[in-house]
């Protein structure tokens, strides 16, 4: 299992206008690499609800997409206040969103279950008061 | 259905990538909040939405969506419109309500969309 590539993008806190582009630039490179257009999609919908998080919820932090032959690895690390009882945080429809982020469309509290439906491997760490890592694997 | 038709019944303007009228649509799907889209499955879906902001059309490009209906007369920004271009996303724009809207396309012919 050889690493072939690894992009890093940063993520605001807070900018809706932005917030995906991270998302967006890991499809264009997935889609230049030629992988499979379903395959892709996880990929994608996990990375942008997991950059969303970092928008919504965090001080700020970054999406690093590591390519591999056989499967794609997506981090997303910020610094922020964390997630006190991920259990909870990972139940469909629990979140702590404020109403701004949802007229943004965001907020349903969706986002980690989605993210955790979407890929074959999801990993969630966290420490209060310092910082939130998601780490997702998809298989070609 | 094709969007063309979807544009007759809907009495929408087309915002952007008017070639696309041709694209046959299998479902739909309507819904104002992002995380709910983002579980669809088919990417032949499109979505009605009262969501105007550029999150509408990064949602719909990362599920490869090919049309997104903005209602309810609710004009979304140049700027929303210009990245749907660049994705090639067809924009269309309708007067009527969301509950409207969907009633007009379910009635047509056209069904919801299978969530993942
Ligand atoms: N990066 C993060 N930093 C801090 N809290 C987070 C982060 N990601 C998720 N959470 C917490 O987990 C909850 C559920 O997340 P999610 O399922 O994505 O729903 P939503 O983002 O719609 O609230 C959030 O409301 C928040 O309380
Ligand atoms: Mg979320």
């Amino acid at each position: 299992m050889q690493e072939l590539l690894s992009v890093k993008y940063d993520v605001e806190s807070g900018d809706f206008i932005r917030g995906g582009e991270a998302s967006s630039s890991i499809k264009k490179l997935l889609q230049q690499l030629g992988i499979k257009a379903d395959i892709i999609k996880r990929i994608c919908v996990a990375c942008y609800e997991a950059e969303m998080n970092i928008v919504i919820h965090s001080y700020g932090g970054y999406i690093e997409a590591k390519i591999f032959n056989n499967k794609v690895e997506i981090i997303a690390k910020d610094r922020g206040p964390g997630i006190e009882n991920i259990d909870l945080a990972m139940k469909e429809g629990y979140s702590t969103a404020p109403e701004y982020a949802r007229e943004m469309g965001f907020g349903g509290g969706m986002g980690l279950p989605n993210m955790k439906k979407s890929c074959d491997e999801f990993y969630i760490d966290s420490k209060m008061g310092e910082y939130t890592e998601v780490r997702m694997v998809v298989y070609f | 259905m094709k969007l063309g038709k979807i544009k007759e019944l809907l009495e929408a303007e087309v915002l952007c990538n008017e070639e696309l009228l041709d694209y046959e649509a299998v479902s739909a799907f309507a819904c104002d909040l992002m995380s709910d889209v983002l579980s669809l499955a088919k990417k032949e879906t499109i979505l009605l939405t009262g969501l105007t902001n550029v999150q509408a059309v990064r949602t719909a490009e990362m599920l490869d969506l090919r049309c997104i209906i903005f209602v309810r007369n609710k004009r979304p920004d140049e700027s929303v419109v210009e990245l749907a271009r660049e994705k090639g996303i067809c924009v269309l724009f309708t007067k009527y309500t969301l509950f409207t809207a969907c009633g007009i396309l379910y009635s047509n012919g056209l069904k919801g969309a299978d969530m993942l």
